[in-house]
């Protein structure tokens, strides 16, 4: 279980708990976290739970895959801490991570 | 003009009712919401039922779209296993299943689509699966396994997810296509034959251009699949693959306007302007082709939530989008954006053979459609030039080592 902030691009911050197993994506789709659209479920297939990690944690949540980087590449509002959010799986080394979402997931 | 107190109903639990549910809570929709839905679950994804959720790599709270306690969270009162039988929309009412009635000031309709059922003799035997429902892919999973023979009838997406699968699973997987090539209505030529090349290298059998003409069985159990040219492929289950046909008939009957699908504007509204139609059983305008169709995906299913959601709430109407939609099959994962209409020229950018392309379908010089393998720039640029109408330097699109950033003319 990891507790983790999602902040929306206007400021709200929705704080949730999140069981081990479940992806960021999850956490916050089934918390009913608005700002991340997750259309394909988490394929890795749509490039719309984009977030970006808060710095201090961008080591802990891992590298991104060769097919994460590559649809992040043509995604909007890109930086250099954008992350899938489906792509990064939640344990217990997660708890008290921030993330930031995009004004826009299309 | 909105009205955040009316009582909405929403008949159908599947993704495209789910997520309407959820986002009229999420636009500010203060008033009653019921979701009425068929099958005993909640909401939940279909697309990991031929692919994850086959081979156990998803679970049932995975698939759920929300936790059960979503919708008493937020007063949406979903009510599963029941069904409406009758649409009364001179009193704006919903007859259900169970004989008592609804009232609705504004009606959802996300009945989906039905898998087709072939009209052959034999077609009632056990062991003849459909995937549409986790209760389908349940059913399935229990019939493939080691050493059993699955018979895949229809080479189309869910016919080929469900043979990568069963292979996984250590089944016999064999396709039984009635057209001489595999995806024939979705896809192109190359695309066809690189995916019967993969499945074939993974030891799925095909039978391509044969007509079931029937199924054979013991004691009431499939034994075998009857072709034409009078071989019979011997099964221990078939799945049955050959498309799907809109849950229509309700809206039909009420007098709603439909075309193989209820018909409805951009706002994804029917023609009485309580009621609006989204997901599999919606005929909807597609205003960067110009013409309306019907689709059977996840990202249609969700964006014409969106528009329902925001017409009902006043919100702006969501930007127009680009469809497009995914397949998984072995360790390729393919992507397509648009739907190749009026086009004059395909063409190919990288090797089949690599394991990694794009087809473009284009219509002069503007992209209609991408069908990707493995290649996410190619699909995600693609989605983008189909959607700004860019025209784009053939040579350059034909050209690897230009960057798909580089591509328009």
């Amino acid at each position: 279980m990891a507790k983790i902030t999602y902040i929306e691009h206007d400021g709200t911050e929705h704080v949730v708990d999140v069981k081990t197993g479940l992806t960021v994506m999850e956490g916050a789709v089934k918390n009913n976290v608005p700002g991340i659209d997750a259309d394909c479920g988490g394929a890795c297939a749509c490039a719309t739970c984009h977030v970006y990690v808060d710095e201090a944690w961008k080591d802990k949540t891992g590298e991104s895959s060769a097919m994460e980087e590559s649809m992040l590449d043509f995604a909007e509002n890109v930086e250099p801490n954008s992350r899938l959010s489906c792509q990064i799986k939640v344990s217990d080394a997660l708890d008290g991570l921030i993330v930031r979402l995009p004004e826009s997931q299309h | 003009m909105s009205d955040l107190s009316a009582n909405v109903v929403i008949l159908g639990a599947g993704h495209a009712g789910g997520t309407a549910a959820a986002l009229l809570r999420q636009y500010g929709h203060a008033g009653p919401i019921s979701l009425i839905g068929d099958e005993p679950l909640a909401p939940y994804q279909r697309p990991p039922l031929s692919k994850a959720w086959l081979k156990g790599e998803a679970d049932a709270d995975s698939l759920a779209l929300k936790p059960l306690e979503f919708y008493a969270e937020h007063q949406i009162d979903f009510r599963p296993n029941i069904r409406a039988v009758k649409l009364r929309r001179s009193d704006k009412v919903v007859e259900l299943s169970d004989g008592s009635t609804l009232h609705y000031d504004i009606l959802i309709l996300a009945t989906g689509a039905r898998a087709i059922k072939l009209p052959v003799p034999g077609a009632d035997l056990a062991g003849l699966l459909e995937l549409r429902t986790a209760a389908d892919a349940e059913a399935l999973k229990a019939a493939v396994g080691p050493g059993k023979r699955l018979a895949v009838v229809g080479g189309g997406y869910i016919g080929l997810e469900v043979a990568a699968s069963g292979r996984a699973l250590g089944a016999e997987v064999v396709v039984i296509e009635r057209e001489s090539r595999l995806l024939a209505r979705v896809a192109c030529e190359a695309l066809s034959s690189f995916f019967q090349g993969v499945h074939e290298t993974h030891g799925v059998h095909f039978e391509m251009g044969a007509s079931v003409t029937g199924f054979v069985g013991e004691n009431g159990h499939v034994t075998g699949v009857t072709l034409a040219d009078g071989r019979t492929i011997a099964c221990d289950a078939a799945v049955i693959g050959v498309g799907a046909t809109p849950n229509d008939e309700l809206a039909a009957e009420s007098g709603l306007e439909t075309a193989r699908g209820v018909v409805v504007d951009l706002e994804a509204r029917t023609s009485d302007p309580s009621i609006f139609a989204i997901g599999d059983v919606a005929h909807r305008p597609m205003p960067i082709y110009g013409r309306m169709f019907r689709m059977e995906s996840v990202p249609n299913a969700l964006e014409q939530a969106k528009q329902a959601a925001s017409a009902i709430t006043g919100r702006p109407a969501p930007a127009g989008e680009v469809p497009w939609q995914w397949s998984d099959q072995y360790d390729l994962k393919l992507q397509i954006a648009g739907y190749a209409f009026d086009t004059d020229e395909v063409l190919l950018r990288g090797d089949p053979a690599s394991g990694k392309f794009a087809v473009f379908h284009l219509k002069g010089d503007q992209i209609q459609s991408v069908e990707a393998i493995n290649s996410p720039p190619e699909f995600m640029m693609g989605k983008q030039l189909i959607g700004n109408r860019k025209s784009v330097s053939k040579a350059k699109l034909s050209d690897l080592s230009v960057s798909m950033k580089e591509v328009v003319a």
